[in-house]
């Protein structure tokens, strides 16, 4: 018997052995920062308060990890795993109301809904992420001019408090903890089941559109004029300057009303196998990317039909993607500058971005409407909104992107918490004023990395 | 392996008995189940936990879902708990055996009464459940009977013996059983997982290196739907095994496992 067979096998029988492995990293989606947390898997929807009974630190609700920053991070703190506690509850196929459980990811709601001829109100760019955590981060998409953010499609849900408590919040009943919940940062108690209004469709497809434009003001125009279309986003080459400033494409997109067949996604076979060395992501390769990006599509206006997943969920394709930015990681950005500044702000922070010389590999350009959220401390608000990721150089990286907050709230703009690694206290809480209301409906048991950071708060626990 | 096509998907949905319901690979091999249109029965001892699972399983399109709340240490009440779940399938086809528990091995090294606990949930109570089951089947020539087992139970060894040891008994009684049935139409799978990737396992050191249940879940209803007699999941456990089946005993007994 070869020694060498003999100990891989004896270091698989180890995992075999039930050691808990206590405090581990908890990567959020960016990867920075990175914190030791316990995490504590919740299975049932009686596991919570129990589960924290005798320990400190703090507890935080957690998902799928897909946010980027520090919202779903607690320093040495206690992380609720959320995930396994995944089952549906209900469905009615005649008014595509469906009730599940927190920790059910949108990528399994999906494989429920589509098949059954229903989609998600509302997608963002992953469906790895959970139908809670959607919630508590009050989650956007390219629909967001038509039908609002996530919470609006949200009639009713559970939430229990550490006390051990259980209140259903709708508009009606528990409006106040309702409305603190919707974009609530997790902070106001663990979602343990939520209603979520799901809409019908008759296909996978998508009437897609892909059209080129040169500058600000061509988009503009192309967002007048796609108002009566459901999805719309745009990609946006920020590593260009001069005759190329601000060029981009823009995309839009109907669900197909053609009839076709309503089968599952298969499974994504992909993985990004290994951290990218640190000068992987530099200002050429991203240059070059964004020049193929914008000629990859050779005419100025192109038409498809086009299934949802690549639509919606482009890097899906690809698990772990964030691998690509290396081990330290990427800081993203993202504001929203209501109408009156929308232009004059949106043509200056892509100026500040050209000229750091730290182009932003993925740049996505939206212009928000207005319906209203029912959330509290809900990101979106009328206007345009830029997101930006920038691989981690420290002693770059930061001061752009704080330089970024500063012009943010110059032309009246805020910014996404789900997004932030790096907003400043003061910066937060001109950004959201209502934030002391979200205080005062936190559970007193519950705290993250972000809150602690942009509230300079500690609580005792 | 590639999902066969559930052979009776499209005719009536196949009647299956679930014992141990509430564990993660039973609950997410019911949930192909159920998608496919079977009707279930569920056993499981904790009544909340239980409705949940039956109300996903209802959602997700299972023809006929009914729960009986039991705690199957007490074999006495299996050959009415039996009966009465077949009455309400109104036929088997499948019986999945899913309880069990890992218990506690430094405790039942100092303490007989915690040891043969750990004998009765995973030995003594299958044994009780497949006797009743086995004779059903056999009087009917037809019927599945699969029931998880572990890897642990292909060699004792320090960490977990107690729990391996009743593992032990229950793989030699399935083969010894299957030995018995399979010229009358009855089919015993012995199923025998490595650590599978649980909410329950989400912590644990080197758990990104487990199993995804919903696999483990897909290559069960496999295996089933295949008639297979053992099936380790997932399948690179069969070679670790025979390795570790096979490393002479003066060297096992230094090794620490």
């Amino acid at each position: 018997m070869p020694r060498a067979e003999a100990q891989q096998a004896q270091q698989q029988l180890n995992y075999d052995s039930g050691n808990s492995a206590g405090p581990a990293p908890f990567e959020s989606w960016g990867r920075y920062p990175t914190y030791s947390a316990n995490v504590i898997p919740l299975h049932w929807q009686s596991d919570f308060p129990a589960a924290i009974a005798s320990l400190h630190n703090g507890a935080l609700p957690v998902g799928m990890g897909r946010s980027y920053g520090d919202v779903c991070l607690l320093k040495d703190g206690n992380l609720l795993l959320a995930t396994g506690m995944n089952r549906l509850i209900a469905f009615d196929p005649e008014t595509g109301l469906l009730t599940a459980e927190a920790g059910i990811t949108l990528a399994q709601i999906l494989d429920f809904a589509v098949p059954r001829g229903f989609f998600l109100p509302v997608s963002p760019g992953t469906k790895y992420v959970t139908l809670g955590g959607a919630i508590a981060n009050d989650i956007h998409g390219k629909n967001h001019h038509v039908a609002g953010t996530f919470g609006c499609h949200i009639p009713q849900f559970e939430l229990v408090r550490s006390d051990g408590t259980r209140k259903l919040c709708s508009p009606t009943e528990n409006p106040d903890l309702y409305a603190a919940t919707i974009g609530g940062l997790g902070l106001t108690g663990l979602i343990t089941w939520a209603q979520l209004r799901l809409k019908p469709i008759v296909s996978r497809m998508i009437d897609y559109e892909g059209i080129q434009f040169h500058g600000i003001d061509e988009f503009l125009s192309l967002t007048e004029q796609s108002k009566g279309i459901e999805y719309t986003v745009s990609w946006v080459d920020c590593a260009s300057t001069g005759r190329n400033f601000c060029r981009g494409v823009f995309m839009q997109g109907d669900h197909s009303t053609r009839r076709a067949e309503l089968k599952p996604s298969p499974e994504p076979k992909l993985v990004f196998p290994f951290d990218a060395p640190g000068f992987a992501l530099n200002h050429t390769t991203v240059s070059l990317f964004n020049t193929a990006f914008f000629h990859k599509q050779i005419h100025p206006r192109v038409v498809a039909l086009q299934d949802y997943e690549p639509f919606f969920y482009p890097l899906d394709k690809v698990l772990h993607w964030n691998r690509m930015y290396g081990k330290r990681g990427l800081l993203q950005f993202q504001y929203v500058i209501p109408w009156d500044h929308a232009r004059e702000g949106t043509i200056a922070i892509l100026k500040e971005v050209a000229k750091s010389g730290l182009a932003s590999f993925l740049a996505v350009l939206k212009a928000f409407g207005d319906v209203p959220s029912p959330g509290l401390m809900s990101f979106p608000k009328p206007g345009i909104t830029l997101a930006l990721d920038f691989p981690i150089k420290p002693d770059k990286s930061f001061p752009l992107v704080h330089r970024l907050a500063d012009m943010t709230r110059e032309f009246g703009g805020r910014l996404y918490p789900a997004k932030d690694a790096a907003m400043t206290a003061e910066q937060f809480q001109i950004f959201y004023p209502q934030w002391q209301q979200l205080a005062r409906y936190r559970d007193p048991l519950l705290t993250s990395s972000f809150w602690e950071r942009v509230t300079g708060d500690r609580p005792s626990l | 392996m590639n999902q066969t096509a559930s052979p009776t998907q499209s005719q009536t949905p196949r009647k299956i008995l679930v014992l141990g319901a509430t564990s993660g690979i039973a609950e997410a091999t019911c949930r192909i189940w159920a998608s496919q249109g079977a009707s279930l029965f569920l056993v499981a001892r904790n009544a909340e936990k239980l409705a949940a699972v039956a109300a996903d399983l209802r959602t997700r399109g299972a023809s006929y879902v009914d729960t009986a709340v039991a705690d199957l240490d007490d074999t006495d009440q299996h050959p009415t708990l039996l009966s009465h779940a077949i009455n309400s399938l109104t036929g088997l086809d499948i019986a999945f055996l899913a309880h069990g528990i890992l218990g506690d091995q430094s405790k039942a090294e100092q303490d007989f009464n915690t040891a043969a606990q750990i004998l009765h949930t995973n030995f003594m109570a299958p044994v009780s459940l497949l006797t009743w089951l086995a004779n059903f089947c056999v009087q009917r020539h037809a019927g599945t009977l699969a029931v998880i087992s572990s890897v642990a139970g292909d060699r004792g060894r320090k960490s977990n013996y107690l729990y391996g040891s009743s593992k032990a008994g229950l793989s030699a009684f399935l083969g010894g059983l299957r030995n018995r049935v399979d010229r009358e139409g009855v089919t015993i799978l012995s199923i025998k997982p490595g650590p599978v990737k649980t909410a329950m396992t989400a912590g644990m050191k080197g758990s990104e290196k487990f199993a995804d249940v919903n696999s483990v879940a897909k290559s069960i209803v496999s295996a089933i739907d295949a008639r297979k007699d053992t099936l380790y999941v997932p399948f690179q456990w069969q070679p670790i095994m025979f390795v570790i089946r096979n490393i002479p005993e003066r060297i096992f007994k230094k090794l620490n496992l």
